[in-house]
């Protein structure tokens, strides 16, 4: 009944062309990043054992353990995420549940993207500037944790503004009606139902902190240290700063190692936003409104 | 069901409460008095408006603290001229120290150039294939690849470009060194994809599915509806993504660092190995005396560097909140 016309099959034809090229540049987009990341594992797996991950370094880092820098990254992410998440929440909860639609919000959220787009050696610039020097907390665990958290502000912010305002106005109304101050409302009503949107806000964070290399250099991360850290105004190791240190610094590095080391961070970081991932799928299954 | 008087028993005989009091006998002052629940409610906004605040504070704050270290070279040695336009930068030099930085500039574009290059088109299809194509789990499976490779930190780009590129390359083009604008150019393109790629999947999400049906119903084909339909609407969007994308390039350091190769070069092909910005200041403040001039000049590259993502992420965020209003 309905032919196709030459005008019409040649429009076909187009969008043929079209999905297939779109469709191949998908591809090679991701396919020399899988096969990469094949090449990490296949060399780096066999370097990971026990031993790997928990003993210390020895003969110039090129033998050994990377157990310090572990340790080193695990301190720093929490330490950044005692400062950020508070602070991050808090100026969500501001955002969403407070601020006026006018300029200064509009201010407030050009801060938050600016904050995310300022080049991470900026960051690191004003955490010497700041934490190392003028509040004279030396290059320690808490210089180089605070910068992190600086950094990762935004990552917090977004995703738990994202979720607060996830939840249905209604809700609200209905806890104000029954005579409820805003701040009562908040803890009862809003924040239990965006807890675990916060929460794979929190895991995007940590995975986004461990990776960081560049503002921990100069505030509180060193090559080597000879020994584990004892508070956090001490120096560390840390993981992302060692990958850097041993496939560029240490001549006769067996060539291994860094990929082995390289394998534990992307592996770290990757399972993060895994689990960040598979939380928010979750939690989209479960939403009920 | 008939009234229930006050004072009298409820069917199960339970007494109900005396309510004798007529409405008159409540005074308004026991509606105004204030309870705790109030204070601590004004308490909790004044303690999430500081939250709220603390971003425009701490961008103030990354202002205020690097231009303080790098004052005294501003006001100084600092020369306009041979800054911006010498491609000699040579702190370290001991008869006398130039801080040119136009060869640490075009290091910088040169490996930002041609990363877009590479990633501006691939990202822009990915996002419309993803977006307007792809369905189901495909779309789902390719949503959550994108989102991962975004993840991976810039460290291990620096060292895929060390170990893997670096080889790759010389034995590929039978040049003597890998480390050089072609390395960190794709390195930097496939770090900066996967960021403009989920802004401008966004971007195209955010126009209605109704001009997208409208269309349809006209009998236009897919392809048409993007090209006639779905790109105009989101170019505003997608620009936005594009500069976003810029900024990140041009403000990652520690790929740059390790793929460039290094070397202070104003380059002439894509196989001569340069410096960038970022890199410079990386490598080089470690190294270098607090309040010497090397290190106010270092301060001062990083105050550059600031301004200018402040201006390309203004001019983001304006160029995406047009797109809002129109």
């Amino acid at each position: 009944m309905f032919e196709a016309t030459q005008i019409n099959k040649k429009n076909l034809t187009r969008q043929k062309v079209f999905r297939f090229l779109l469709g191949g540049m998908t591809a090679t987009l991701i396919f020399p990043v899988v096969l990469i990341l094949g090449t990490l594992i296949y060399k780096g797996a066999p370097v990971i054992s026990f031993d790997f991950l928990f003993t210390n370094p020895t003969n110039g880092m090129t033998a050994g353990g990377i157990f310090p820098a572990l340790l080193g990254t695990i301190l720093l992410v929490l330490v950044a995420l005692l400062a950020s998440v508070p602070l991050g929440v808090a100026a969500a909860i501001y955002l969403s549940e407070y601020a006026p639609d006018n300029w200064f919000t509009r201010a407030i959220n050009l801060a938050i993207i600016n904050l995310a787009g300022v080049p991470s050696i900026v960051h690191a610039l004003f955490g010497l500037g700041a934490f190392v020097l003028f509040f004279r907390f030396g290059t320690s665990i808490l210089a180089a944790s605070l910068t992190l958290a600086v950094m990762t502000l935004p990552v917090v912010i977004v995703a738990t503004r994202e979720s607060l305002q996830a939840v249905p106005m209604a809700f609200r109304e209905a806890c104000w009606n029954m005579g409820a101050t805003r701040w009562q409302t908040i803890r009862r009503i809003v924040l239990p139902n965006a807890v675990t949107g916060i929460l794979t806000g929190v895991i995007l964070e940590v995975s986004r902190t461990a990776g960081e290399t560049a503002p921990i250099m100069f505030t509180g991360a060193v090559f080597f240290l000879p020994f584990l850290p004892q508070g956090v105004f001490d120096q560390t190791m840390a993981l992302s700063l060692h990958l850097f240190v041993v496939s560029t610094q240490v001549p006769e590095m067996p060539e291994a190692v860094p990929y082995g080391v390289a394998l534990v961070l992307i592996g770290m970081v990757l399972l993060m936003n895994s689990a960040s991932i598979a939380l928010r799928m979750y939690l989209r299954g479960k939403k009920k409104w | 069901m008939k009234p229930v008087e006050p004072g009298a028993k409820s069917e199960r005989g339970e007494q109900l409460p005396m309510n004798k009091q007529t409405p008159a006998s409540i005074k308004p002052s026991d509606f105004d008095r204030l309870n705790s629940d109030w204070y601590i409610d004004k308490l909790v906004q004044t303690l999430v408006f500081i939250g709220g605040i603390s971003a425009i504070i701490f961008i103030i704050g990354i202002f205020v603290f690097i231009t303080k270290e790098g004052f005294g070279f501003l006001v100084g040695d600092f020369n306009f001229k041979e800054f911006f336009f010498s491609p000699n930068w040579r702190p370290t030099s001991e008869n006398r120290a130039t801080y040119g930085i136009l060869a640490l500039i075009a290091g910088t574009a040169s490996v930002t150039g041609l990363a877009m290059l590479v990633a501006i088109p691939f990202s822009l299809g990915t996002a419309i294939f993803i977006a307007e194509f792809a369905s189901g789990k495909t779309r789902e499976f390719l949503k959550i690849t994108v989102e991962l490779l975004a993840a991976i930190p810039s460290v291990v780009w620096g060292f895929i470009g060390l170990a893997i590129m670096n080889p790759l390359i010389i034995d590929i083009f039978d040049v003597p060194v890998g480390l050089n604008v072609l390395n960190a150019g794709i390195i930097l393109g496939l770090m900066a994809a996967p960021i403009m790629t989920s802004i401008a999947e966004d971007a195209l999400k955010a126009v209605p599915d109704r001009y997208r049906e409208a269309a349809e119903a006209l009998g236009a084909t897919r392809w048409q509806v993007i090209y006639k339909v779905v790109l105009p609407a989101s170019k505003n969007g997608l620009l936005g993504a594009v500069l976003l994308g810029v900024g990140r390039g041009f403000g990652e350091t520690m790929a740059v660092l390790m793929a460039t190769g290094h070397a202070i070069n104003i380059p002439t092909s894509v196989f001569d190995s340069v410096r960038a910005l970022t890199a410079t200041i990386a490598a080089e403040l470690g190294e270098t005396a607090v309040g010497s001039p090397h290190y106010k000049a270092l301060f001062t590259i990083g105050i550059s560097l600031f301004l200018i993502t402040f201006v390309i992420n203004l001019i983001a965020d304006l160029v995406v909140r047009g797109v809002r209003k129109g």
